[in-house]
């Protein structure tokens, strides 16, 4: 049976190889080689076309009413009714203002992991130093639902925040800090700030590490003390690093994410923490408005391009050099 | 230097201040970042009764009550396995795709660099949620295992990662394997993945923890209760921990007089036991692949 089977194997291979050196000696082994290279990544290059590349071509129905299910020759073409309705429509004033008010707000925090790097370049002893980065970064790893569920556990009405402000005779806030109305923005921007900072100071301090140690030296030689080592050599320094992820961070001032606002949405808050994203959401599964839902998305990446050539080009007349 | 003069213990003032300082916030940062964790955990080996009435440094009653009711509930141990194959199959098939990709893109061929910014483009494109789940829907990914392995299995910017890494390696093994009449996948097989090992397990190991956090693809494409995963039976359970409290209560009735010592479940045990059952995988893996995260941030950095 298997000396069948390797008759067959064997005799398959004769007739690759025959094949093979049929092209070979007709168009040449360096470009029978050259046009397997492209062969073998066909398959890789149609999977990118149809997960990459044909949802953009889903930005066609933003120009028309589209209903799900509906066939591509019985759309209503509508032109651009949908990006004037983005204009006009008074939710969207709101949203857009909860988007850019925790944006801002994020925007004023970004010299926070700096500081942090900072102090983590500052630990003397390595194994403390892993230590720390390893808890920090750990909130990172986990998924916003977790992040719900801990904050549930800490800031619901009958949570441990309020617990403890009984245990001190204070009066708790009657629905928790996540159903609290009034404080949504700064608690939500908390929320992205203790989940992000242990990742984001990674960047600083491989910035840091690479700075030249003779700098250092000299300045120590000069008498310079220690906070003025840090505002003359390791701010300059790592400068450069932030302005990169500065100018990111701007050019995403209209998107937040979908999953955090997702997770604390809740009626109590509603009108202070839809953002852009959970607006789409909601207009296109709940409102079957997927048009209008495809039209902000395009408008937000126009304005993420836009920002990022307006920003790139601060930078340059700043420094003398381009960023992106 | 204006304030030499200025010392506390033969040190400057300013550097006192700022030792004080950043000991306070680093130990301040590392305690927010510790506490929530553990708290749920104490709160979920507690007795529930007790729990509510506070916990805070240690569980109080301990107990595995929780957990056993947790997980009793059925749906919850078979989104576990759920989630663990999803994990698993789609960080292997992830692995696999992109390390081939990022081989076949150091090579030279025909039109090569076309192909090569075709996929490198799609790094800064992305048509949003809506034409995403169009699309999804209608190529069937719909109640259907393969929509958590399939959209997943080639990224654009984890193939850098691995060609920028395969194209350090020294070209004399693989042209020696070519001598030895290796074809292009022996070598593939034989020579690139062992080589790469470091890079393809800092892939793997970002791969496995999107593919353990994703809710989004189970929560607009897969209704069907055999297909859930830990992370939305987790969210339902947040929502409706009350609910299921309830529930509980009810069977712990019927079944009173075999379990006298039972403790009643609260919403919030219900909650923290669950978060606590879906965050622990990841929990006890991070440590060991902390590293690995590390390297792939900075490698990232440096891909331009």
């Amino acid at each position: 049976m298997t000396k069948q089977v390797n008759q067959v194997k064997q005799a398959g291979l004769n007739v690759r190889e025959r094949f093979d050196d049929m092209i070979r000696s007709s168009i040449g082994i360096k470009k029978w080689r050259s046009i397997k290279g492209f062969l073998r990544i066909i398959p890789f290059l149609i999977f990118i076309f149809a997960f990459e590349y044909v949802p953009l071509l889903g930005w066609l129905y933003a120009f028309c009413d589209f209903k799900p299910g509906q066939s591509w020759n019985t759309l209503n073409w509508v032109g651009l009714k949908h990006f004037q309705r983005f204009f006009t429509d008074g939710d969207v004033f709101r949203v857009l203002r909860n988007t850019l008010v925790m944006n801002l707000m994020e925007l004023l925090i970004t010299p926070v992991p700096v500081l942090f790097a900072i102090f983590f370049n500052d630990i003397r002893s390595k194994k403390v130093k892993k230590v720390v980065q390893t808890i920090t970064t750990m909130p990172h790893f986990i998924s916003w639902i977790i992040v719900f569920g801990l904050s549930q556990a800490i800031f619901d009405a009958n949570g441990l925040l309020n617990q403890v402000i009984k245990l001190f005779g204070g009066t708790p806030s009657p629905f928790g800090l996540m159903g609290d109305g009034d404080h949504v923005w700064i608690f939500q921007v908390l929320l992205g700030l203790w989940k992000g900072l242990g990742w984001s100071t990674i960047v600083y301090m491989a910035a840091i590490t690479g700075l030249d140690q003779e700098l250092y030296d000299a300045a120590k030689v000069d008498g310079a003390n220690k906070v003025q080592t840090i505002r003359y050599i390791t701010i300059p320094g790592i400068a450069p690093t932030y302005l990169v992820l500065l100018i990111m961070k701007v050019s995403r001032l209209l998107s937040s994410g979908f999953d955090q606002y997702y997770q604390f949405y809740n009626s109590l808050v509603a009108d202070k923490i839809e953002v852009l994203e959970y607006y789409v959401y909601r207009l296109s599964f709940s409102g079957q408005q997927y048009s209008f839902g495809i039209a902000v998305g395009i408008l937000q990446s126009l304005v993420a391009i836009i920002l990022l050539f307006i920003t790139n080009a601060i930078a340059r007349k700043i420094r003398g050099s381009s960023i992106v | 230097m204006n304030n030499k003069e200025l010392k506390v213990f033969g040190k400057d003032i300013s550097d006192v201040l700022w030792e004080i300082v950043k000991d306070v916030l680093l130990v301040l940062f590392v305690f927010i970042c510790v506490y929530p964790f553990y708290y749920v955990i104490i709160y979920s080996l507690s007795d529930p009764q007790l729990a509510s009435r506070g916990v805070y440094f240690w569980p109080r009653g301990f107990t595995l009550q929780n957990f056993k009711e947790v997980l009793g509930l059925g749906d919850l141990g078979h989104a576990f396995l759920v989630s663990v194959t999803r994990t698993v199959l789609g960080t292997l098939v992830t692995v696999l795709c992109t390390t081939l990709l990022a081989y076949q893109v150091t090579k030279d061929f025909w039109g090569r660099k076309v192909c090569y910014r075709f996929i490198i483009i799609t790094m800064y494109t992305g048509g949003g949620l809506i034409p995403w789940y169009l699309v999804m829907t209608a190529y069937g990914f719909t109640n259907s295992f393969l929509a958590y392995i399939v959209p997943g299995a080639v990224a654009a910017g984890n193939m850098i990662l691995v060609k920028t890494f395969i194209e350090q390696l020294p070209a004399s093994l693989e042209e020696s394997a070519a001598i030895e009449g290796a074809g292009f996948y022996t070598t593939f097989f034989k020579i690139i993945i062992p080589l790469s090992k470091p890079i393809i397990a800092t892939i793997a190991v970002y791969r496995m923890v999107s593919q353990w956090n994703s809710w989004k693809d189970n929560y607009f494409l897969n209704s069907k209760k055999s297909l859930m995963t830990m992370q939305l039976v987790l969210r339902n359970y947040l929502t409706q921990a009350q609910k299921l409290a309830n529930m509980m209560a009810d069977e712990n009735n019927i079944m009173a007089e075999d379990l006298l010592l039972q403790s009643t479940v609260t919403p919030e045990s219900v909650r923290m036991t669950a978060v606590v059952v879906t965050m622990l995988p990841i929990m006890l893996v991070y440590p060991f692949a902390q590293k690995y995260f590390t390297k792939g941030i900075m490698m990232g950095a440096v891909k331009g």
